[in-house]
């Protein structure tokens, strides 16, 4: 590739959710970086950088990534590239989940998926809703070049019933609270995640998906 | 600290321009759903709910292009809601660049389509529209019926059931709106708020009847609600997003 093409960002669509949003928002925040949302694995091989985006039920989400084979793009990305998963795209880089009476994951990082209780309370004892909706304080656990210029404490939008664990998780790049420590995001390597969505979590998302499109990966 | 109570300023649109009614009647213009939804994102808004009331064959063609249009310019979450009657709807709101879409009148004749739709698009971005109406007379114990068709339609089913049954079937939200209230600036039904929130284990939305920022305190600290939605005070110059804030801040409510 000659210094002057554009950087490549592929966002892979393996059918799930609303994928409009994270393009529109890498648009905006890096006009010079060219955004492909594909289904292609030969896209996703030349690309600089891949999102793995995701929302709804992971049992779905899985079976959609092992019939396209994108657990294989994904392994193969993260070997050589920055690669972002976004949400159930977090979740799924996992081990295991115990959402629709258990669904493993790619297994790129050991954790498990776990529900929220049902009866999950907060600080001062209220109830908490599920699923996690709206926006929480994220915390960084480890420096990382994807939360330069983020405040620790700023807010991010969430939207989930399932969430990685914080307990014991070696991986974890940023934590939050709700009625449980959950890994906001995780890290290792070329691969960075979150469990919010950032291309929703306007001034500090943006600066987020920024800080990925600038990012050269370990 | 805590997960933050959500302020959502909504955006009526009757054929691509932000309407106000009183009532769901008498309608005001607002202007321009794209550039008002922009000023509300620039102002520190949590989320935007866009409800399409004309929701005719035609303008689902100008919401979908309003939508698209939103979205690219908007980096907070987006509902919308109006009309919504089959997956199809669900499908081109969400490409288009909606998060969640609002179901209201075809879960009332079809619950099973909430169920089919949490199942498709998961729970997270099946909100369920609920507009209520005080049946009991005064001094009785508190009744609410929903009502269909912007508050038109009579149903016979009660509120608190059938906010359960719609979790049930997988709604991971509810919109409340209080008939008697909405437009008419005098706050939220806190009873009816209340009852709701306590009825269901997911986030509620209060909506219909503010008039003032302490309404918006009201409808958090004595309805339960997770997030509440106003139209008119916003629209209309009254007060912008951040001195709702402020306010909501200064009574001791977590806000962003």
């Amino acid at each position: 590739m000659s210094s002057t093409a554009k950087q490549t960002l592929a966002i892979i669509d393996y059918g799930m959710g609303n994928l409009h949003s994270v393009a529109k928002a890498i648009e905006h925040v890096a006009p010079e970086v060219r955004v492909l949302v594909t289904d292609q694995q030969q896209v996703v091989r030349d690309a600089d950088r891949v999102i793995l985006p995701g929302v709804g039920a992971m049992r779905d989400c899985m079976a959609e990534i092992r019939r396209l084979g994108v657990d294989d793009w994904v392994r193969e990305a993260v070997a050589e590239k920055p690669l972002l998963g976004i949400c159930v795209g977090m979740q799924a880089l996992m081990d295991h989940s115990e959402e629709n009476d258990g669904v493993d994951g790619i297994k790129l990082l050991p954790s498990v998926v776990r529900r929220f209780a049902g009866d999950l309370k907060g600080e001062q004892g209220e109830r908490l809703k599920v699923p996690h909706m709206g926006w929480n304080e994220v915390f960084k656990t480890q420096d990382h070049p994807l939360w330069h210029g983020i405040t620790p404490g700023e807010r991010f939008y969430f939207v989930h019933s399932y969430y990685v664990e914080a307990q014991g998780n070696g991986d974890m790049a940023g934590r939050c609270h709700y009625g449980v420590e959950l890994a906001a995001a995780v890290a290792r390597d070329n691969l960075f995640a979150v469990q919010f969505h950032p291309e929703k979590s306007h001034h500090a998302g943006l600066k987020l998906l920024k800080n990925f499109t600038r990012w050269q990966g370990a | 600290m805590a997960l933050a109570k959500r302020i959502i300023p909504c955006l009526d649109v009757d054929k691509g321009r932000v309407v106000k009614g009183v009532n769901f009647v008498e309608i005001r213009d607002a202007g321009d759903p794209v550039e008002i939804a922009r000023k509300y994102n620039e102002q520190g808004a949590d989320e935007i709910t866009f409800l399409d009331i004309t929701a005719s064959h035609e303008s689902r063609d100008t919401t979908y292009d309003t939508v698209e249009r939103m979205a690219s310019q908007v980096f907070i979450p987006l509902t919308v809601g109006g009309g919504v009657r089959n997956v199809s709807h669900i499908r081109n709101l969400l490409n288009a660049g909606a998060d969640k879409v609002g179901i209201n009148t075809a879960a009332v004749y079809d619950p099973d389509f909430v169920g089919e739709a949490a199942a498709r698009f998961g729970s997270q971005c099946i909100v369920v529209a609920i507009d209520a109406k005080r049946v009991s007379a005064p001094g009785e114990p508190e009744r609410y019926e929903i009502f269909t068709h912007g508050g038109r339609k009579p149903t016979g089913l009660d509120a608190v059931q059938w906010a359960r049954k719609m979790t049930d079937y997988g709604a991971g939200e509810i919109l409340l709106t209080s008939m008697d209230r909405d437009g008419t600036r005098s706050g939220f039904d806190l009873g009816l708020t209340r009852a709701i929130s306590d009825a269901v284990p997911v986030p509620v939305i209060a909506s219909g009847g503010v008039g003032t920022l302490q309404h918006l305190v009201e409808g958090v600290v004595e309805g339960g609600a997770d997030a509440v939605l106003a139209a008119s005070i916003f629209h209309f110059g009254q007060f912008t997003v951040p001195e709702a804030k402020a306010f909501m801040h200064a009574q001791g409510i977590v806000v962003r």
